[in-house]
């Protein structure tokens, strides 16, 4: 007798059934009805403080970025039909590019219509199946898929352990293939921020390129708001910065920025790069915008910093557990699941959106209510989330 | 030295009982998924103490092929010897 499509998702139809038993409403379908602002939306008709969008600096409702896309629309239309290395390359898109390129201080950029597809299609075009990958062990799906694509062998190496990669990069130095280490900036689960400058000291030692995902920290963390590599001092001996339009800069797409010459190839063997419609006018416009107000403004990353502070020692001061590092993504660990959708849902009826993250998708199987803050929060909104969240942890008893 | 395939497989059941949420009654040829609850998640990790004590990485596409606790002994016992 043959399968049918669907027998596969018995246990995950069961699981998701529990899940929507146990929850008043469905956790991964929330409709953001309208944003009142960056930090305000329409949740179930009701006010709600967004404090779970990735928007660390608000730019989503940027009013330059706005007014470009406005423009942009007007006088190019709303959208290339057509891959980059067709008819898909307006001028934008490479102003776009130059203007990434000169951020970083690289030579090149080269822009994707997704930061999950920068992650696939940088990753598959460096590497192939002779080659080995190193990969920290909580990185993130675009890392594993763009792994996965590549037909790379790939290792896995303890969280942000210099130590453990140190042991695995040893263990291949046999090895005849090309190698290729790769980590994030700040984890998007945790929060928690990687130790490049340690892992540079491991890439030199061996001789072994470095690529660092900087999706969450580009536009938030060092002097210049380039990311973790900055903060750390180490950017001259990063080889490929991978990162996203769609957190800092408020838009969507995606990019890799590098001194490697060989760019202009890489468009030609990065599948995710060209079989697939490039970013429209309207949100290039949009993010060379969001571009030149990270830089003009550092004041947003100033108060981006004040506010996760305030959220941490919020959080600390109620008894939560989180992690140690202070960054904008901060998140809440609990026990077990059914703690979690009871907190989550709680926290949703008292006004404060935030996400739910589930195991697997979470490390060491336990669930997390992700926070991201933002620079445009006001105090007042941020005591509001603490005191929600500190009145329903006591009534859950969990602090 | 651990070296034999039937030395690795003891090993890795040794391991595996140490977590008291694993089955008491498993053995070699227990299934890693099914018998043992681990999602994909649970394996890697898994692997990754197993690694440890070997001294050896399994790449991960490895994982794959494998359902049982002797499956990754034979596994483990391969990439130790392409290593050696």
């Amino acid at each position: 007798m043959s399968v049918g499509l669907f027998d596969k998702y018995a246990t995950l139809r069961g699981n998701y059934e529990s899940l929507m038993a146990a929850s008043p409403r469905n956790p991964f379908g929330v409709v953001i009805e309208r944003p009142l602002s960056a930090t305000v939306g329409i949740i179930e008709g009701r006010e709600t403080l967004l404090f779970g969008t990735n928007n660390y600096l608000g730019l989503s409702q940027s009013n330059a970025a706005r007014d470009a896309a406005i423009h942009a629309a007007k006088t190019m239309g709303v959208g290339t039909t057509g891959s980059r290395i067709a008819n898909g390359t307006f001028s934008l898109h490479q102003k776009l590019e130059h203007a990434l390129a000169k951020t970083f201080k690289r030579k090149h950029a080269m822009v994707f219509s997704t930061g999950y597809q920068a992650n696939l299609g940088t990753i598959s075009a460096l590497v192939n199946k002779d080659d080995t990958l190193f990969l920290d062990a909580d990185s993130h799906a675009s890392i594993y898929d763009g792994a996965r694509l590549s037909g790379a062998q790939v290792i896995r190496f303890r969280h942000n352990d210099p130590a453990d990669l140190e042991k695995r990069v040893a263990r291949s130095n046999k090895g005849t293939g090309a190698r290729l280490i790769i980590a994030e900036g700040i984890y998007s689960m945790t929060g928690n921020i990687a130790p490049l400058d340690e892992f540079v000291e491991i890439k030199k030692r061996h001789n072994i390129p470095l690529l660092v995902d900087e999706a969450h920290s580009f536009g938030v963390l060092g002097q210049h708001g380039r990311g973790v590599a900055e903060m750390q001092n180490c950017e001259d001996d990063i080889d490929f910065v991978v990162g996203t339009f769609s957190k800092s800069l408020g838009t969507v797409g995606g990019y890799c920025v590098t001194n490697h010459d060989e760019i202009d190839l890489i468009r030609l063997c990065s599948r995710p790069y060209m079989f697939t419609a490039s970013l429209p006018p309207e949100i290039i416009a949009a993010t060379l915008a969001a571009l030149e107000e990270i830089q003009s403004a550092p004041e947003l990353r100033e108060n981006l910093q004040r506010n996760a502070a305030r959220l941490h020692n919020g959080f600390k001061s109620v008894g939560l557990n989180t992690s140690n590092f202070i960054s904008p993504v901060i998140a809440v660990t609990l026990d077990d699941v059914p703690q979690a959708l009871s907190f989550w849902n709680a926290l949703l009826d008292a006004g404060v959106y935030v996400n739910l993250s589930l195991p697997p998708a979470t490390p060491d199987n336990r669930p997390l209510l992700r926070c991201s803050v933002m620079a445009t929060h006001s105090f007042e909104e941020i005591d509001r989330a603490v005191e929600a969240f500190g009145s329903i942890a006591k009534h859950l008893s969990i602090a | 030295m651990t070296d034999s395939v039937s030395d690795i497989s003891h090993m890795i059941l040794q391991k595996l009982l140490e977590n008291p949420k694993v089955p008491r009654d498993i053995n070699g040829d227990s299934r890693i998924v099914e018998d043992l609850a681990f999602d994909s998640l649970a394996v890697m990790n898994f692997v990754m103490e197993i690694e440890d004590t070997l001294d050896v990485s399994v790449p991960l596409d490895k994982l794959a092929d494998i359902r049982t606790i002797d499956d990754l002994a034979g596994c483990l016992h391969a990439i130790k010897a392409e290593q050696a």
